[in-house]
C-alpha cells in the first residue's frame, strides 16, 4: 500500500487538486459528479416534458392543427446541425485523448459554428411566431390563418410550451458555446489542465451531447405530430 | 484505530495550525475552499434563518392565544405563516444537517481530506445566502401569502404579494441543495480512504448518501414546477390555471413528487446522526448495520411513489389513491427497522446518558409519534377528516421539529468539541435538552386533539369554536418553553467558544475516523491518509487493540 501511494506520488499531474491522492481519483470523482448532474438536468427537462405529454394527450387534434405554424424544415436544419456538432464534439475528445492540439481546436471551434449557426436559425423562427403574434401572453392575438382551426387557448398552451421548452433547450445551448469556449481557450493556451488530461474535454462533451440529446426529442415532439 | 499510515505527499510546516486559525482575514473565510469553514458558513447562515423562522412561529403562538386573535390582521397572519414555512423548510430544514455537519463530517468520517468540488461547495453556500436574501427582501417588500406549497392558482393568478420573489428564493435554495448533493455522491463514491469499504461506512454517510439521491432526484423537479408557475404568473400561460386551460392538479402532482420526498431530505440526514448517537453513548455496534443503511436507502426509494397522499380530497382517482395510501404504509417499514434497530442497540448497552444521548432518546420517542400518526393520514378514510387541521400541523412538527431539529441539536452538541475544540456545560445542556422535550411536547400534543376535533390550519381566528382556546393557550405556553430550551444553547456554546475548556481529539470515547484527528482538525484533515482495518463502530475491537494500537504509533511518529 505504501510503495503505490510513492509511485503515483511521483507521477504529480499539475492538474490534480489538494483533495486528491492521484489523477485517477480525480478524474473518477469529476465523472461521478458530472454523472448525477446529467440525472439532473433529466430530472429537470423530464418535468416539462411530462407537462407536454398529459396536455398533448388531453388535446391531440388542436396541437395537431396548431403545430403547423413550427417550420419543420428549419427544424430538421437545426437538428441535422446539431447531430453534426455532436460528431465535432467526439472528434475533438478523440483528438484530446491524442493529444493532438491543433485537430481538437479545430473540432470544437466546428462545434461552435454549429451552435451559433443553431441559434442564428432559432432566432429567424422565434421571430417568424412573435411577428404572427403567437407568442404567449396578452399579445397573443394571431390572426384566424395562424391557427390552422385550433382553439386558441391550446394554441396558447401549445406555444407556450413551445417557448417554454426550446427556450430552456437554447439557455442550455449558449451555456454550452460559454463552456466551450473557455476550453477553447485553455486549449489554445496550452493549459495543461486540459493538454495534459483529456477528462475536462470529455466532460463538456458529455454536457454538449445531453443538449443534443434532448433536442432530438424536442424535434419530432414539437416540429412532426402526427395526426 | 488504524495503524498502518501512507504518507501521499509532503504537507508543509504548517501543521500545528487548524481550519480555524489558518489565515484569519474575512476573505479567507469567504473564498475558502475548505469544507469545514464552509460548514461555519452554513451554521452561521442556518442559525439566522432559524431565528427568523422563530419570530415568524412565536407570532402564530401569539395570535391564536385568543379566538378573535391577538395581534395580526388576516392578511399578515398569512404572510407571518407562509414566512414560518418557506424559511423553516427551504432555508433551516433542507440545508440544515447535510450542509452544515454532512459538509464537515463526511470527509472526516471516510477519510478524504475534502470533498470532491470545493469550489462548488462555496458556490453553493453563496446561492443559498443570495436566496435567503432574495426571500428577506420579498418579506420585508410586503410579504408572500401563498403558504409555503405555493399552489395555483393563488400564487400565478390571485395573489397580489411578492411571489415571484418567493419562487425565486427557493429556486436558489434548491440549487445550492443539488449542488450539495452532487458533492457528497461523488465525495462518498470516490474519495473514500483505503479500506473504508461500503460495509464499513458510518450509518451517518450512508444517510446522506440516500438524502443525496432524493436531492439529485427530486429537487429539479420542484425547480422546473416553480419555474413553469413564474412563466404562468409573468406571461399568463396556462399550464396550471384552469382559468387558463391548465390544470391545478398537475401541479400539485409535481410539487408533491418532490415535496414529499424533500421531508426525507429532511429527516434522513437526522436517523444518521441518531445513528451515531446511539452507537457512540452505547459503546456498542449499531444493531443490524446493514439494515438500517439499507432502510435509508429504501426511505429514499419509497419516497418517491406516495406523493398521492397529499391529494386525496383533490380531483385525483379514487384508485390512485387507495395505491397511493398502501404505498405510504410501506415507508413505515424501513422507519420502523430503524427505531426497533437503535432500541436494540440501547439494550445492554454501556449507556452514557450526557447531553447528545438526551436528545437521541428524544428522538426516538417524538419521531415514532411523528411516524405513527402519520398512519392517520396516510390511510384515506382518516386522512378526508383530518386533512388541512391541525392533527397534520402536529404531526408534521412531530416528523421535522422532533425529528430533524432534535437530531440537529444532538448533532450540535455531539460535534462542537470536533468543530470548535471546546467543551460546553453538560449539565446545561442536559437542561436545555429537557426544556426542548418537554415544551415541544406541550407546544405540539394539544394540536393533535385541537385538530382532531375539527380546529383547520392556516386561520387566524377560531372564535366559532372558543373551546379550542385551552389548546391553543397551552401550545403557545410550551412553544414559549421550547424557544428558552432553544435560546440557552446559543448562550452557552456561544461562550463555550471563548471561555469553554479545550477540547481533547476525542472528547467522548468515541469510535470514528473523526475522532482520530485533532480538535479542531487541521485544515487538511488528517497529517496522514489512515488506512481503516477495523469494523464500524467496532468498541470491542477498539478495546482490545488500544494499548498495541498507541504502541505503534509511538513507534511510527517519532
Ligand atoms: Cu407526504
Amino acid at each position: 500500500m505504501a510503495s503505490t501511494a510513492v509511485d503515483t506520488h511521483a507521477h504529480h499531474h499539475p492538474g490534480l487538486h489538494h483533495q486528491f491522492e492521484d489523477i485517477e481519483q480525480q478524474n473518477e470523482a469529476y465523472l461521478v459528479g458530472m454523472w448525477s448532474f446529467m440525472v439532473n438536468e433529466i430530472m429537470f427537462f423530464g418535468g416539462v416534458f411530462l407537462v407536454y405529454c398529459l396536455y398533448r394527450w388531453r388535446y391531440q387534434d388542436d396541437f395537431y392543427a396548431i403545430h403547423h405554424e413550427l417550420n419543420w424544415k428549419m427544424g430538421a436544419f437545426n437538428t441535422t446541425v446539431l447531430l453534426f456538432s455532436s460528431f465535432s464534439m467526439v472528434m475533438a475528445v478523440h483528438f484530446a485523448t491524442l493529444k493532438d492540439r491543433m485537430k481538437t481546436l479545430m473540432n470544437l471551434a466546428l462545434t461552435c459554428a454549429c451552435a451559433f449557426t443553431f441559434l442564428i436559425v432559432k432566432y429567424f423562427e422565434y421571430g417568424a411566431k412573435f411577428e404572427h403574434k403567437l407568442f404567449p401572453g396578452p399579445n397573443f392575438r394571431p390572426e384566424l390563418e395562424h391557427l390552422n382551426g385550433a382553439n386558441p387557448n391550446v394554441a396558447q398552451l401549445f406555444m407556450s410550451l413551445y417557448f417554454g421548452i426550446t427556450g430552456l433547450h437554447a439557455l442550455h445551448i449558449i451555456i454550452g458555446i460559454l463552456i466551450i469556449g473557455i476550453l477553447m481557450g485553455f486549449w489554445y493556451k496550452k493549459n495543461p489542465l486540459v493538454t495534459e488530461d483529456f477528462l475536462p474535454t470529455e466532460m463538456v462533451g458529455l454536457y454538449w451531447h445531453f443538449v443534443d440529446l434532448v433536442w432530438i426529442f424536442l424535434f419530432p415532439l414539437f416540429y412532426l405530430i402526427p395526426r | 484505530m488504524s495503524k498502518t499510515l501512507i504518507q501521499p505527499r509532503e504537507i508543509p510546516e504548517q501543521e500545528e495550525l487548524n481550519y480555524l486559525n489558518n489565515g484569519t482575514s474575512l476573505k479567507s473565510w469567504l473564498l475558502t475552499g475548505d469544507h469545514k469553514r464552509i460548514a461555519v458558513l452554513y451554521l452561521i447562515g442556518i442559525s439566522f434563518f432559524f431565528f427568523i423562522g422563530s419570530i415568524a412561529a412565536g407570532l402564530i403562538r401569539l395570535q391564536l392565544m385568543r379566538p378573535t386573535g391577538v395581534l395580526l390582521e388576516n392578511d399578515t397572519y398569512n404572510k407571518v405563516f407562509t414566512a414560518h414555512g418557506i424559511v423553516m423548510i427551504f432555508f433551516f430544514l433542507v440545508p440544515s444537517i447535510p450542509a452544515v455537519f454532512g459538509n464537515f463530517f463526511i470527509p472526516l468520517m471516510i477519510g478524504a481530506r475534502d470533498l470532491a468540488f470545493p469550489r462548488l461547495n462555496l458556490l453553493s453556500w453563496y446561492v443559498y445566502m443570495l436566496g435567503g436574501v432574495m426571500f428577506l427582501a420579498a418579506m420585508l417588500g410586503g410579504g408572500v401569502d401563498t403558504g409555503w406549497t405555493f399552489y395555483v392558482p393563488l400564487s400565478s393568478m390571485y395573489s397580489n404579494t411578492n411571489v415571484s420573489l418567493a419562487i425565486l428564493a427557493a429556486f436558489m435554495a434548491g440549487m445550492s441543495s443539488i449542488l450539495t448533493g452532487v458533492n457528497f455522491i461523488a465525495t462518498i463514491h470516490k474519495m473514500r480512504a483505503p479500506g473504508m469499504t461500503w460495509g464499513r461506512l458510518p450509518l451517518f454517510v450512508w444517510a446522506h448518501y440516500a438524502t443525496s439521491i432524493i436531492m439529485v432526484l427530486g429537487t429539479p423537479v420542484v425547480a422546473i414546477t416553480l419555474v413553469l408557475v413564474l412563466f404562468e404568473r409573468t406571461f399568463k400561460i396556462g399550464i396550471f390555471s384552469p382559468e387558463l386551460g391548465g390544470d391545478p392538479v398537475l401541479f400539485q402532482h409535481m410539487f408533491w413528487f418532490y415535496s414529499h420526498p424533500a421531508v426525507y431530505i429532511m429527516v434522513l440526514p437526522g436517523m444518521g446522526v441518531q445513528s451515531e448517537l446511539i452507537a457512540n453513548f452505547c459503546r456498542k455496534k449499531v444493531f443490524g448495520y446493514h439494515f438500517i443503511a439499507i432502510s435509508s436507502l429504501a426511505i429514499a426509494a419509497l419516497g418517491f411513489l406516495v406523493w398521492g397522499h397529499h391529494m386525496y380530497v383533490s380531483s385525483q382517482s379514487m384508485y390512485q389513491s387507495t395505491v397511493f395510501s398502501l404505498l405510504s404504509f410501506l415507508v413505515a417499514i424501513p422507519s420502523a427497522i430503524k427505531i426497533f434497530n437503535w432500541s436494540a442497540t440501547i439494550y445492554k448497552g454501556d449507556v452514557r446518558l450526557q447531553t447528545p444521548m438526551y436528545y437521541a432518546l428524544a428522538f426516538m420517542g417524538l419521531f415514532t409519534i411523528g411516524g405513527l400518526t402519520g398512519l392517520y393520514l396516510a390511510s384515506i378514510a382518516t386522512d378526508v377528516h383530518l386533512t388541512a387541521t391541525y392533527f397534520v400541523v402536529a404531526h408534521f412538527h412531530y416528523v421535522m421539529v422532533g425529528g430533524a431539529l432534535t437530531a440537529y441539536l444532538g448533532a450540535i452538541h455531539y460535534w462542537w468539541p470536533k468543530m470548535f475544540g471546546r467543551l460546553y456545560s453538560d449539565s446545561l445542556g442536559k437542561v436545555s435538552a429537557l426544556l426542548v422535550f418537554v415544551g415541544f411536547n406541550l407546544t405540539f400534543m394539544p394540536q393533535f386533539i385541537v385538530g382532531w376535533l375539527g380546529m383547520p390550519r392556516r386561520y387566524s381566528v377560531y372564535y366559532l369554536a372558543p373551546e379550542f382556546q385551552a389548546y391553543h393557550i397551552m401550545s403557545t405556553l410550551g412553544s414559549t418553553v421550547l424557544g428558552i430550551g432553544l435560546f440557552m444553547p446559543l448562550c452557552y456554546l456561544t461562550y463555550s467558544l471563548f471561555k469553554g475548556p479545550r477540547a481533547s481529539a476525542n472528547p467522548w470515547g468515541a469510535h470514528g475516523l473523526e475522532w482520530l484527528t485533532s480538535s479542531p482538525p487541521v485544515t487538511e484533515n488528517f497529517k496522514q491518509i489512515p488506512i481503516v482495518t477495523d469494523e464500524v463502530y467496532d468498541f470491542d475491537y477498539e478495546r482490545d487493540h488500544r494499548e498495541h494500537a498507541e504502541e505503534a504509533d509511538s513507534e511510527e511518529v517519532e
